[in-house]
């Protein structure tokens, strides 16, 4: 009981500040669209897993998922930890350390993380996952859905109890991480495509865009913009990498936390590796959009 | 009624099944019995089944391995006329309030209308109207049944902040804000009721196939509503209509 009581309070993590934009998100929350609840989730798979994987952590496990700057966590026990996805440039108590390897924190130790100098997101996983609120099945955090949405300063992010505090062995798995400088991506034509003149298919076809400045786990919009002439849908289902054509000729391609329906053609679709190589892309990348042979 | 559906891959794992687009009872009915059927079948690997005025999205667990034999399962299902539809559906009341002080539209509504505000309160009310589904915000209800005098298309510009609650008119859909949110539609009037709880589990307690009635209460009646919602004294049973 009083081992119990002493470890709800000290499994925890101080955030000590919360970085630009974070998140704690795990794999979604599934079984609720038809309420018009988004998915959301980890907008990079590869790297959510990764972090758990090499943890010994179930798949579903959550982590912080960290956008463009990252946080300053102080840790209240001593825990296992593994961060992945771009590259923040990790140091605890001022020390560099490695990404992508299984990482023992002592107590108090602060894992400080800084600008993306590759890729955009940035994950931390720590053994056995992070415990904060279940809503609807998920603890991935979203507006309207869980309170808090995000991260913030001198938050308290409960987190598992570790018993053993062995490393993992190092297993022989290397983190790929030339998805983090791809710049293409494949997609399939979307339900809509079909209505697209030759000529509109091959502008959004086998061409470069730029990543806008509206670009967030919602959605990102693409530049330039394609004229159409293509007129609005029923209101229709749509899915994380879903890429929808304005008739202002904005193509949005709609993220993790993307709406559940949409009323604007659904051009493209992302396959989920692209959604993945997309999610680590910024304001200005370039992109080239291949359709998958 | 039996439709010539279009069955296509959405992405890796998934399916889109394709009615003729047109917001209509009877293919709004077709799809929600379908979708019945989808998710009480033994079809293996289904994780969920999203649907719209006339399409279905099957969701798998996994990438499709073959995506024929996977069309065939559910086209076999749909032609399958022994499975009999599990009926589990609820017509809700729902209270709105017209008074000026929320139907902020109103009066640019009904002088594009040449409707009467009592008119417009009258035939808002008369139908039953499907859920045909939920989605744009959690919550969000898409209802079928909007008689054709009240169709005005939506603003040329969005409010960009439509007051939670806001029961409105948009093309030809009418619809109720679950919570605050831009939005083109014209707002007439607003709901005490709470749509979207994610604190609840299922989080809505109206769901795609039930039928909702408006009706009109008064200011006053709209305050009770709300502190009784507030204080949890609330029973929502009490909108069920029992058949």
């Amino acid at each position: 009981m009083h081992r119990s009581i002493f470890n709800l309070f000290l499994s925890m993590i101080k955030v000590l500040k919360s970085g630009f934009f974070s998140t704690i998100q795990d794999q979604g929350r599934f079984g609720y669209r038809n309420f018009g609840v988004p998915v959301s989730g980890v907008m990079d798979k590869y790297a959510s897993d990764f972090a758990n994987q090499i943890l010994g952590n179930e798949k579903k496990s959550a982590v912080l998922e960290m956008t463009m700057i990252g946080a300053k966590l102080q840790f209240l026990v001593p825990t296992i930890i593994a961060i992945t996805g771009g590259d923040m440039n990790p140091k605890i108590n001022g020390e560099s350390v490695d990404m992508y390897k299984s990482i023992m924190v002592s107590s108090n130790a602060v894992l400080s993380l800084g600008y993306a100098k590759s890729g955009f997101r940035t994950y931390v996983a720590v053994k056995g996952g992070f415990l904060t609120d279940m809503v609807l099945g998920s603890r991935s955090m979203l507006k309207v859905i869980t309170e808090p949405f995000k991260i913030s300063d001198d938050d308290i992010l409960p987190i598992a109890e570790t018993v053993e505090l062995e490393g993992t062995k190092n297993a022989k798995i290397r983190y790929k991480d030339a998805y983090l400088r791809a710049n293409s991506i494949e997609v399939t034509k979307g339900p809509e495509f079909n209505k697209l003149t030759q000529q509109q298919q091959d502008l959004v076809l086998n061409q470069n865009f730029t990543v806008s400045k509206y670009n967030n786990r919602m959605a990102y919009q693409l530049l330039p913009l394609v004229k159409n002439n293509l007129e609005s849908i029923l209101t229709a289902p749509v899915l994380p990498g879903t890429v929808q054509l304005t008739p202002a000729g904005q193509l949005i391609v709609l993220m993790r936390d993307s709406q559940t329906t949409g009323g604007y053609p659904r051009v493209l679709q992302l396959t989920e590796n692209a959604i993945t190589i997309l999610g680590q892309k910024t304001t200005g990348s370039s992109i080239l959009i291949q359709l998958k042979t | 009624m039996m439709c010539h559906l279009k069955y296509s891959q959405y992405n890796e794992r998934s399916i889109l099944i394709e009615w003729p687009a047109f917001i209509d009872k009877n293919i709004g009915e077709d799809v929600l019995f379908f979708k019945n059927k989808i998710e009480n079948s033994s079809i293996k690997d289904i994780v969920e089944v999203i649907c719209s005025y006339n399409s279905i999205l099957v969701i798998y667990a996994s990438t499709i391995e073959n995506i024929n034999s996977a069309f065939l399962d559910l086209k076999s299902l749909y032609l399958d006329t022994s499975k009999v539809q599990i009926k589990n559906c609820n017509t809700i009341r729902i209270p709105v309030c017209y008074d000026d002080e929320f139907s902020t539209d109103l009066k640019n509504y009904s002088i594009e209308k040449k409707l009467s505000k009592s008119e417009i309160i009258t035939l808002h009310t008369a139908p039953i109207y499907t859920v045909f589904f939920i989605g744009f915000l959690p919550g969000f209800l898409y209802l079928g049944g909007l008689n054709s005098q009240l169709h005005l298309d939506r603003k040329t510009t969005p409010n960009l902040n439509v007051k939670k609650g806001s029961v409105a008119i948009g093309g030809n859909q009418t619809g109720i804000y679950p919570q605050d949110s831009p939005g083109g539609w014209h707002i007439i009037g607003n709901s005490p009721l709470e749509l979207f709880n994610p604190k609840t589990n299922p989080p809505c307690y109206i769901k795609a196939g039930d039928k909702v009635k408006f009706y009109a209460i008064s200011k006053s009646e709209y305050l009770e509503f709300q502190a009784e919602i507030k204080n949890a004294s609330f029973n929502i049973q009490s909108l069920f209509v029992n058949d």
